[in-house]
């Protein structure tokens, strides 16, 4: 199978390639450490901060049950943008790059 | 073909004569007994999923726990409805393997399923490897008795996908085969970085595999009385035909077979639950904090710290921190390990490569989070359901980790159906936990089997000079080997302390895979002698740790607790009035104390310690960052032109998906 060989170093420096990597460098890596900040708030806030965990929100529901609980939703939403940001930029400009190169 | 068939006919019958065999002592009127008083021990190790934490408790241990008869429960499966589930199971899953094995011919079917597994397929398959008996039984136990840390400890599990997603599943499908040691290898010196990377995948697995076996040993045990080296026997019969014959595509099949049961399990227990509550949520947690059982529970979990509380507050602080994880350094410790250690897993890295696309592998991610999380919250509407309406007195008297109450708890709302709801209902279940236990392990041998056959076996011994069939076969043996040692491990494991070995693989994926994964596709110095002193150092280091760590026995300190007992035991007597004797469980118990005492006063640790020099269960806050430092320095020390220039194309190649899998062609 005769595969089509890349100038790598040359991709790698295309205006579109570069564009493709500082989005994405930006995005991926700022919402990890988000994501992560986020999270560590939970064991470390229930052990150093117990008091606020206990306030009661709704009902005999309190801050702590809430704050974890949106851990899920605040991951889902995390996945869902990330989805929606790939789909819609990452792809496109990486589609773009391939057909260039194609071409 | 012929033979194949032959073969695979030939284990179907080895399995099912195997659960027929089980059967055949559970007859007997002591085993049902045994199964309802010898509950696994103590409440696990925080950090420490509980369903692995099981180890046979002393009878006793049962009876001297303080508890009202009315609230003694027993948990007692139908042994006919269970084990035809099981046979159903069996022969469902056989019919897939023999399907599987007609699509399997090449190296790249057998690892990787030919590519051809799709991103909504692969989401299920990664949500049924990673949900394990232990967040399946464990969590919602925990919950059930310690309330709100058990939701608290469940977090972590899904929070580990935001760095599968975002750090390592496109790149690792854009850049990867079939291993770890395909990526890591890519612009370095293929043969030590393979060797090196085989063996810490080989570790991660070895230790994920014997919990596994020596937790489903002990659930079998307790729940249907198979006995336990019969199960294990079965379990790893099954484990390698699904493997060896059907490889990745009906390793991925039995996965998502097992969620698809495990989530129908768990929504419909939780209907049930809620649709006691009126689906009114404010008013289940009310029920929660007014249950005067429940109450009655954390009044005496705060009296050991010798704080009062009583009525509504006790109730209140079932949904407050701090019933279960009283060490928060351990518990960060071990949130790094998870958040981390996901990433680096071999067998979820490896799941990447059964896709066809980078999108295929996003879209994959986000569908197994999304399974995966909804059952956390499932999950924790269980563990309270079970408070309610099982009490924890009742769950702690049938087992004090808690790991038994989903199931009872499928046993009493199905029953207030009807009876037999309530037998079919658990026997489902049962058939659930079975069905898990497969999936996990199954998913485990094929990872580490494919790090031998093709790491060590294809490219360091062959040079990566192999026909597809010496590699199929060569992957073949391989599997069946693993799968024995699988068993001889489980089957020799079966009174150790196994449930340190889950947080440990999670520590060494999260200490020595993840680093140098996540420097191999984003750093351009990195290097051979990176990757290799990155994996050596994280590995070793969290290992050893925990080597270290409490998380072994230190017979020194069992005879100090033995010697406490025999004293106050001998202060009672000596208060006596002359001629009068200790009551017989007085005496008992100052028996034991002497024996424990004689037994444990001049021993020392596995590695010859007295007591702990590491004060964490979990290693990964310390070992993770000497993963990385040691990765980075070693790379530093022993720069590599090649491997800095090569770095244009990697890069290229992980973000594109330019000359995808073609990639160890080269």
């Amino acid at each position: 199978m005769a595969e089509k060989q890349y100038d790598w170093k040359a991709i790698a420096k295309h205006p579109k390639f570069v564009e493709l990597h500082h989005r994405k460098s930006a995005f991926l890596f700022g919402w990890w450490v988000f994501s992560l900040v986020y999270y560590f708030l939970l064991p470390i806030g229930a052990a150093y901060t117990p008091g606020i965990f206990k306030v009661k929100v709704i009902g005999v529901i309190n801050f702590g049950y809430v704050f974890a609980l949106s851990q899920f939703f605040v991951s889902w939403g995390i996945a869902l943008f990330y989805a929606h940001v790939a789909n819609k930029d990452f792809d496109r400009l990486t589609r773009e790059l391939i057909d260039e190169l194609h071409a | 073909m012929t033979m194949k068939k032959i073969v695979i006919a030939a284990t179907l019958a080895l399995s099912l004569a195997a659960a027929a065999f089980a059967e055949e002592p559970s007859k007997a009127p002591a085993t049902d007994t045994a199964a309802a008083v010898s509950a696994p021990a103590a409440p696990a190790a925080a950090g420490a999923p509980a369903v692995t934490a099981a180890t046979p408790a002393p009878p006793t241990a049962t009876a001297a726990a303080p508890v009202n008869s009315a609230h003694k429960r027993a948990l007692k499966a139908d042994k006919t409805v269970t084990i035809s589930m099981f046979a159903f199971i069996i022969a469902i899953t056989m019919g897939v393997v023999v399907w599987a094995a007609k699509k399997t011919k090449t190296a790249a079917d057998f690892y990787a399923a030919g590519g051809g597994i799709t991103g909504t397929q692969n989401g299920w398959a990664i949500a049924g490897d990673y949900m394990s008996a232990a967040s399946f039984l464990g969590i919602s136990g925990l919950i059930s008795l310690y309330g709100y840390d058990g939701f608290m400890y469940s977090v972590g599990w899904l929070v580990a996908y935001i760095t599968v997603l975002l750090i390592v599943a496109e790149p690792c499908r854009n850049a990867g085969k079939y291993t770890l040691g395909d990526i890591l290898s890519f612009r370095t010196s293929p043969k030590p970085v393979r060797a090196v990377a085989a063996l810490s995948t080989v570790a991660v697995s070895t230790f994920y595999l014997t919990a596994q076996m020596v937790g489903a040993g002990k659930l079998m045990a307790l729940l249907v009385g198979i006995p336990y080296k019969t199960s294990i026997i079965g379990v790893g019969i099954l484990m390698v035909g699904y493997v060896v014959f059907g490889g990745m595509v009906a390793t991925t099949w039995v996965q998502i077979i097992k969620a698809g049961m495990l989530m129908s399990g768990a929504f419909l227990l939780s209907v049930l639950v809620m649709a006691k509550a009126g689906f009114n949520p404010i008013g289940f947690f009310d029920s929660i904090v007014n249950s005067p059982d429940i109450q009655d529970h954390v009044s005496k979990m705060m009296l050991k710290d010798g704080i009062i509380m009583n009525g509504i507050d006790a109730g209140q602080r079932f949904l407050e921190p701090g019933l279960f994880l009283k060490a928060p350094l351990d518990q960060i410790s071990l949130g790094m390990a998870l958040v981390l250690g996901t990433a680096g897993m071999p067998h979820i890295l490896m799941r990447f490569f059964t896709v066809p696309t980078a999108q295929a592998a996003r879209k994959s991610v986000i569908i197994a989070m999304f399974l995966i999380g909804t059952f956390y919250i499932l999950t924790t509407l269980l563990g309270f359901g079970s408070a309610i309406h099982l009490t924890p007195q009742g769950i702690i008297s049938v087992d004090p980790g808690g790991n038994m109450a989903t199931l009872m708890l499928a046993q009493t709302m199905g029953a207030e159906i009807a009876p037999i709801i309530g037998d079919l209902f658990l026997a489902f279940l049962c058939a659930v936990a079975f069905a898990t236990i497969l999936a996990v392990v199954s998913g485990l041998v094929l990872a580490a089997s494919a790090a031998i056959a093709h790491d060590i076996y294809v490219n360091v011994i062959k040079d990566g000079h192999a026909d597809q069939s010496e590699q199929v076969m060569a992957a073949r043996i391989t599997s069946v080997v693993v799968g024995a040692c699988g068993i001889v491990i489980g089957l020799t494991a079966e009174n150790q302390n196994v449930a340190v070995l889950v947080a440990l693989a999670f520590a060494v994926a999260a200490s020595g895979n993840l680093p140098v994964v996540v420097l191999s596709l984003f750093w351009r110095k990195f290097n051979t002698a990176g990757v290799v002193s990155g994996l050596v150092v994280g590995t070793v280091a969290a290992i050893g740790l925990t080597l270290v760590s409490p998380n072994l026995t230190y017979p020194k300190a069992v005879a100090a607790g033995a010697q406490k007992i025999v004293v106050a035991m001998e202060k009672k007597q000596a208060a006596l009035t002359a001629g009068a004797v200790l009551d017989e469980k007085d005496q008992k118990a100052l028996d034991k104390g002497r024996k424990d005492y004689e037994a444990n006063k001049d021993g020392s640790s596995m590695v010859g310690l007295d007591k702990p020099l590491f004060a964490l269960k979990n290693p990964g806050i310390v070992s993770i960052p000497l993963g990385f430092l040691a990765a980075i320095l070693g790379c530093l020390a022993f720069p590599s032109r090649r491997s800095e220039e090569m770095f244009d194309e990697v890069y290229v190649r992980q973000n594109t998906g330019l000359g995808m899998a073609k990639a160890v062609d080269h």
